[in-house]
């Protein structure tokens, strides 16, 4: 029987969650710049308080703006809740700390950011958190790592900065496995080039401040319930997770199990983490993010398109001594790419430039176009040197695990003309060469 | 809170508070291949305002263990010996789609055992297209993404269910897609054949003597109000409210049922 259809990405990243707003008719979803929200009556300000009516209390906890952008982000992720945080690390901390405290363990793969690495190396260990961090190609490791007090398996969809491509059925499968859930940083890929629901991660978060941005104006995050995992089963077989499967004294009593059968990782997060560490995201920024959403396919394309085209021309270059990008059949992660990737694996690669530290000192600085700065998935093209910056508090061993090298450089593909981003980059690298 | 019931366990959600027999008690009872929580908002409310609330899984749904039942009778029959269990004498009923069947036939089986009857999402009769049954039977998914576009009017009601930031479409999908992977047993299509034999509405209907509601939903694909003149002609003292929704009610408008509901409970 032929069916109806979901709408497309391209529709919900327009209308997903926003409707005309009822009291003035915009079309724009607007900016609820406010704190709090009056009640209609004592009756109904405690039965908001209670979660016996839907609604807005103070936006700490949740704000008309923010509610769109975090239902849209869960209707193009195929999830069933979103929530907006200020940053994307308050995302990936407010996911992690919802299920794992004091005594915790969680499994992470090693090629990550480095401020994630440092939330889970240092700070969260610093809270009785312990992570092992693990080759993400390897699936033993994975396994073996492990432990009763396992939480949550960990790790990028595209791992910051070597490109590894998780394979994600098969990194789920060992979490499913063991009852876990997997947690996967999608800031690189975004819904539009991959659904990791789809493919058995259970939570997902973003740095918005990226591509679903686009602008490189507002710092953001998103973590999303994706509602696959049972909670409840993994709790019936192993005890974890009595977060959420037994009572909470800090919400009378609530099991959020029961209150949701297939939300309460996103009900907790956000009756507990977002109430209590309060890293909620702006409706300024909110409504930024919204912006952006709105031609996140058309700016994918676009992005992915001038990436392949500047891959390429760098493969031949003769000041580089190789690139990096999963599309390219040099890649460890070629055929899992083609499978998992098949709209493009993202505007973010590296390569690697001839020549010593100072070749890609000349190198960044001579550079017009693109701009040297720590970001990635703007609208204009970035380049970043990730020895010196972003993973400068990685040890060098762990470095080169990473993939690491002193003249690796990242770049960030953004929407200019693709002849005019070459001819900048040919310009840096002959100017990286001189004095070599 | 856990019931045995037909030598099975039964779990009724009592809306976070504890059952207290002297209180009027409300049963909630959900639809095709759902739990419980889908009554969540309104649920809690009665809960919290003087009603013991026992929203059932039925039997072969989320934590209810056993078989899905091939018939409204039976369901009713099983829902009246979970009143037994929970020591309640009568109850309002409420009863969403499938359950709104459930609901009608209990009220006949038993009429003294009910004080007032809600019916929601509601017509008779209750007819399944051979090829959404096809579907169902054949590819259970499927029909889950078909039954879960036509029961959404919008991919932007407010204020979302079970609140801000929750994308109620996906969580039904979510919700149906747990029910399967629960229990493998064909529930979906189990429950439409229940829904779809169902024979006794008419009659089970012009039995009715208590105090009835009717809410509608008036974008409600799967049982649009003009299909239900049967009903509410032959109920004709019940009272009808019709919100701006399609079939998922309580997720949809959560506060218009819900104040219809506990404004039909107190009166």
């Amino acid at each position: 029987m032929s069916g109806p259809k979901y709408p497309g990405f391209d529709t919900l990243s327009l209308h997903a969650g926003a409707a005309p707003d009822p009291a003035t008719g915009a079309r724009a979803t607007p900016i609820h710049f406010t704190s709090s929200f009056a009640f209609k009556s004592s009756d109904h300000a405690a039965s908001l308080f209670n979660m016996e009516r839907a609604g807005h209390v103070y936006s700490r906890i949740s704000n008309p703006t923010n509610a769109v952008l975090e239902e849209r982000i869960a209707a193009l992720e195929g999830g069933v809740a979103g929530i907006a945080t200020a940053s994307g690390q308050a995302a990936m901390h407010l996911g992690l700390s919802t299920i794992a405290g004091a005594g915790s363990h969680i499994v992470a793969s090693r090629a990550l950011y480095g401020g994630s690495h440092n939330l889970l190396a240092y700070t969260l260990k610093r809270f009785g958190i312990e992570t092992t961090f693990v080759d993400p190609r390897d699936a033993d490791a994975w396994s073996s790592a492990i432990r009763p007090n396992t939480k949550v398996l960990f790790a990028e969809t595209l791992g910051n900065p070597g490109l590894d491509v998780l394979n994600i059925p098969h990194i789920a499968a060992i979490a499913h496995e063991h009852f876990l859930p997997l947690m996967v940083d999608a800031t690189f890929t975004t819904p539009y080039l991959l659904r990791p629901f789809e493919h058995g991660a259970d939570l997902v978060f973003h740095s918005a401040t990226k591509f679903l941005c686009g602008h490189g104006t507002a710092i953001g995050g998103l973590l999303v319930d994706g509602g696959t995992f049972d909670w409840q089963a993994a709790y019936d077989r192993t005890g974890r997770y009595a977060e959420l499967c037994e009572p909470y004294d800090g919400f009378h009593g609530m099991v959020f199990a029961e209150e949701s059968t297939v939300a309460p990782f996103a009900l907790r997060a956000r009756r507990e983490g977002l109430r209590d560490f309060g890293a909620v995201m702006s409706p300024h920024n909110a409504f930024a993010v919204l912006q952006g959403i709105e031609t996140l396919g058309l700016r994918m394309d676009r992005h992915v398109t001038n990436t392949r085209k500047i891959v390429q021309w760098l493969l031949s270059h003769p000041a580089v001594e190789s690139v990096s990008y999963p599309e390219l059949p040099s890649h460890p992660d070629y055929a899992l790419a083609q499978t998992l990737l098949p709209k493009g694996a993202g505007a973010v690669f590296t390569f690697n430039l001839r020549g010593d530290r100072a070749a890609g000192q000349r190198f960044v600085d001579s550079l017009k176009i693109f701009s040297h700065l720590a970001n990635v998935g703007d609208a204009k093209s970035l380049v970043i040197h990730p020895a010196s910056t972003t993973h400068f508090r990685v040890p060098n061993d762990q470095l080169a695990l990473a993939g690491i090298r002193q003249g690796t450089m990242r770049l960030s593909v953004g929407l200019e003309d693709a002849d005019d981003l070459i001819e900048d980059l040919a310009h840096g690298l002959k100017q990286s060469q001189k004095g070599a | 809170m856990l019931f045995t019931v037909e030598n099975t366990i039964a779990y009724c959600y009592t809306g976070g508070k504890t059952f207290h027999p002297a209180q009027p008690t409300a049963v909630f009872i959900h639809g095709a291949q759902n739990d419980h929580s889908v009554w969540a908002l309104q649920t809690r409310y009665f809960a919290h305002h003087g009603w013991n609330v026992l929203a059932v899984d039925l039997p072969g749904h989320g934590r209810s263990q056993g078989e899905a039942k091939t018939s409204v009778e039976a369901l009713a029959h099983w829902l009246l010996a979970v009143l037994d269990a929970a020591g309640v004498e009568q109850a309002m009923l409420a009863g969403h789609s499938m359950g709104s069947l459930i609901a009608l036939e209990a009220a006949f089986q038993a009429p003294q055992r009910v004080s007032h009857l809600a019916l929601l999402g509601s017509t008779y009769p209750m007819k399944v297209s051979p090829a959404l049954l096809e579907t169902a039977r054949n590819d259970e998914q499927a029909a889950i993404d078909m039954v879960n576009i036509w029961s959404h009017s919008s991919i932007a009601q407010k204020p979302s269910f079970p609140g801000p930031g929750f994308y109620a479409m996906g969580g039904a999908r979510r919700l149906k897609q747990r029910i399967s992977a629960i229990n493998p047993q064909q529930v979906f299509y189990t429950d439409f054949y229940a829904c779809n034999a169902y024979a006794n509405g008419e009659k089970a209907a012009a039995a009715v003597r208590c105090p009835t509601l009717f809410i509608f939903g008036a974008r409600d694909m799967m049982t649009p109000p003009k299909s239900t003149k049967l009903l509410t002609s032959t109920i004709a003292h019940g009272k009808l409210v019709m919100v701006d929704s399609g079939h998922e009610l309580m997720a949809e408008q959560p506060d218009a049922v819900l104040d219809a509901l506990f404004s039909f409970a107190t009166s």
